[in-house]
C-alpha cells in the first residue's frame, strides 16, 4: 500500500513516520507526478493558506479533485480539514473545495488557547483518543452524506465523507496510530471494491 | 479537561511551521504581502533588523500598536520579538495574543546573565543558537524552536551556514557516541545531559530547528534547507529588496522545492536586485548580534 503525504509545508514527517510504523510505503507529494500510483493522499498540519498558495502554483488542485471524485482516499488534519472543505468560514475562497462542510478557521482562538484533551471517537474504539489542537479549527456546518466522527464540547471536531477524512486535530503529534489505521482500512475497502 | 500550554502544544504548533517561510514585517500591508506569498507566519517588529543596526541604539520590543495591527491584518500566526531577559516584555506580548515569541539577539539584551524562564509562559518561544550546547540550553530554559543566529540584518549567508553546520555535525557526533560518553559531552557542550540523551536517540534536536540571519535569495533559503533546516526565517531580505512580493514568493517555493535545482533558476531570474548586504569583515566587533546570549 503506498500512501501519499502532501509535503508543500507543515508536519508531513510526522504522518510518514507513523504510516511507516504501521508497515504502508510513504511518498511524499510535491507536484503532481508525485501522485502516480498511489492508494490514498494525507494533507497535513501547518499553514492552510501557505498550503492553497502551494497547491495552485503547482496545479495539483485538478489532479487531486479527479483522483477524489474517483472514490481515492484523503485524510487531511488541522490545515488539511481547511483544504478539504467546500465553504471556509468568513468567505475565503475554497481550496481543494472536496467535502461538504463549512469550516471556521482558528475557532479556538490563538496559540495561547492550544490545546489537549481526550475525545470518544466510537469509530476506533472505546478508549479516549488524546487530541492535540493546535490553532485548529472546526467543523460549523455538515452536509448530507458528511458522518460525524468526533466532538470536543459541542463542536465537530472529525468526519468523513465516503473516501474522505477530517480533522481538526493532529493524531501526527500523539503515539496513537488508530486514526491512521482507520484511514489505511479507507484504503484497504475501497481496494476490495475495486477488485 | 482542555490543557493549554504543555509542551506538546507549544513544540507542536512549531511543527506545523516547517518547510515555510516566517517573515519579518513592520506594517499590516507587509503582513498581508507576506500571506498572500504563502509565509507560514510573520514576525511583527517596528525595524527589521537592517534598519536596526542602521539607527543603532537601544533595540526594545515593539510598540504594541504594530503588534495588533499585524495580528488582524492576517490568519496566519504572528510572532514578535522581546529582549533577552526581559521578562516583561514576554508578558505583554503573551497577553496581548501573540502566537509565538522570539527571545531575540537582534534586540539589546535586558539580562547579561539570564535568559527568561520560558516554561512558565503559556506561549512559546523561539530562541537562536549558534551550536548544539546554546541551542539545549534554551530548550532546557522551555524554548519550543531553535533558530541559527547567523548575522541578522546582513544580508550574508555565511554565519547561518556556520552555526548550522556547527549544530548538524555535533548533533551526528552525539548521535554516534556510546551513552557512556555522554556525560563528559554535556559537560564539553554545556547542556543538560538529559537532552543530549534525547538529541542520541533522535538524531536531532527535540524542537524543530530553523535558519534565521543573513537569508536574503531564493538559493540561500533552499541552501539552508539542504543543510538540513526545518524552515527559514526572512529578516530584511524580504522587504529589502527591490520587489517584495515577487521574492517573498520564490522564497516560500525554493523552501518547499528546495533540491529542485531548475525552478529555482527560475525562480531566481528577474528579480531584481537582493538587499545590498554587509562583508562581515567590516562589522565591529560591538556590532555582532550573534554573540548576544550565551
Amino acid at each position: 500500500m503506498k500512501v501519499g503525504v502532501l509535503a508543500l509545508q507543515g508536519a508531513f514527517r510526522e504522518h510518514e513516520r507513523i504510516f511507516s510504523s504501521l508497515g504502508a510505503e510513504t511518498v511524499l507529494v510535491k507536484k503532481v507526478e508525485h501522485l502516480d500510483s498511489l492508494d490514498g493522499l494525507v494533507i497535513p498540519g501547518g499553514e492552510s493558506t501557505s498550503i492553497g498558495r502551494l497547491l495552485r502554483e503547482y496545479h495539483l488542485i485538478e489532479p487531486i479533485r479527479e483522483l477524489a471524485a474517483d472514490g481515492f482516499p484523503v485524510f487531511g488534519t488541522c490545515a488539511g480539514m481547511i483544504v478539504l472543505a467546500k465553504r471556509i468560514h468568513g468567505g475565503e475562497e475554497p481550496h481543494l473545495s472536496l467535502m461538504d462542510i463549512e469550516v471556521d478557521r482558528n475557532s479556538f482562538g490563538r496559540q495561547r488557547e492550544s490545546f489537549e484533551a481526550d475525545l470518544d471517537i466510537p469509530e476506533i474504539g472505546e478508549e479516549p483518543f488524546p487530541a492535540v489542537f493546535i490553532r485548529a479549527p472546526h467543523v460549523t456546518e455538515v452536509g448530507e452524506g458528511v458522518t460525524v466522527l468526533a466532538r470536543y464540547q459541542d463542536r465537530v471536531v472529525g468526519v468523513r465523507e465516503g473516501n474522505l477524512m477530517a480533522l481538526s486535530f493532529h493524531p501526527e503529534l500523539t503515539d496513537d496510530t488508530r486514526l491512521h489505521q482507520y484511514f489505511l482500512k479507507l484504503i484497504e475497502g475501497r481496494a476490495r471494491v475495486a477488485v | 479537561m482542555a490543557k493549554t500550554g504543555t509542551e506538546v502544544v507549544k513544540r507542536g504548533m512549531a511543527e506545523m511551521q516547517k518547510g515555510g517561510v516566517i517573515m519579518d514585517v513592520v506594517t499590516p500591508e507587509q503582513a498581508k504581502i507576506a500571506e498572500a506569498a504563502g509565509a507560514c507566519a510573520v514576525m511583527a517588529l517596528e525595524r527589521v533588523p537592517s534598519d536596526i543596526r542602521a539607527a543603532g541604539g537601544v533595540a526594545r520590543m515593539a510598540d504594541p500598536t504594530i503588534v495588533e495591527q499585524v495580528m488582524k491584518a492576517v490568519s496566519i500566526p504572528v510572532m514578535a520579538k522581546c529582549r533577552i531577559g526581559h521578562i516583561v516584555e514576554a508578558r505583554v506580548l503573551e497577553a496581548m495574543g501573540v502566537d509565538y515569541i522570539d527571545e531575540s539577539e537582534v534586540l539589546t539584551p535586558a539580562d547579561d546573565k539570564f535568559h527568561i524562564n520560558k516554561r512558565e509562559f503559556t506561549v512559546p518561544f523561539v530562541c537562536g543558537a549558534r551550536d548544539l550546547g546554546e541551542a539545549l540550553r534554551r530548550i532546557a530554559e522551555g524554548a519550543s524552536m531553535i533558530r541559527t543566529k547567523g548575522e541578522p540584518g546582513t544580508g550574508n549567508i555565511v554565519e547561518a551556514v556556520k552555526h548550522q553546520r556547527m549544530m548538524q555535525a555535533q548533533i551526528r557526533k552525539v548521535q554516534a557516541m556510546s551513552e557512556d560518553e555522554l556525560v563528559a559531552e554535556a559537560k564539553n557542550l554545556g547542556a543538560p545531559y538529559e537532552l543530549l540523551l534525547e538529541v542520541h536517540r533522535l538524531g536531532k534536536l527535540p524542537v524543530v530547528n530553523f535558519a534565521a540571519g543573513g537569508v536574503a535569495t531564493p538559493a540561500d533559503a533552499a541552501l539552508m534547507m539542504e543543510l538540513g533546516s526545518d524552515g527559514v526565517f526572512v529578516g530584511s531580505g524580504i522587504f529589502k529588496s527591490e520587489n517584495p512580493e515577487k521574492f517573498a514568493r520564490a522564497i516560500v517555493q525554493a523552501t518547499t522545492h528546495y533540491q529542485d535545482y531548475e525552478l529555482i533558476a527560475e525562480l531566481s531570474k528577474g528579480l531584481g536586485t537582493a538587499m545590498k548586504g554587509i562583508d562581515l569583515n567590516t562589522l565591529r566587533d560591538e556590532e555582532r548580534m550573534a554573540v548576544r546570549g550565551w
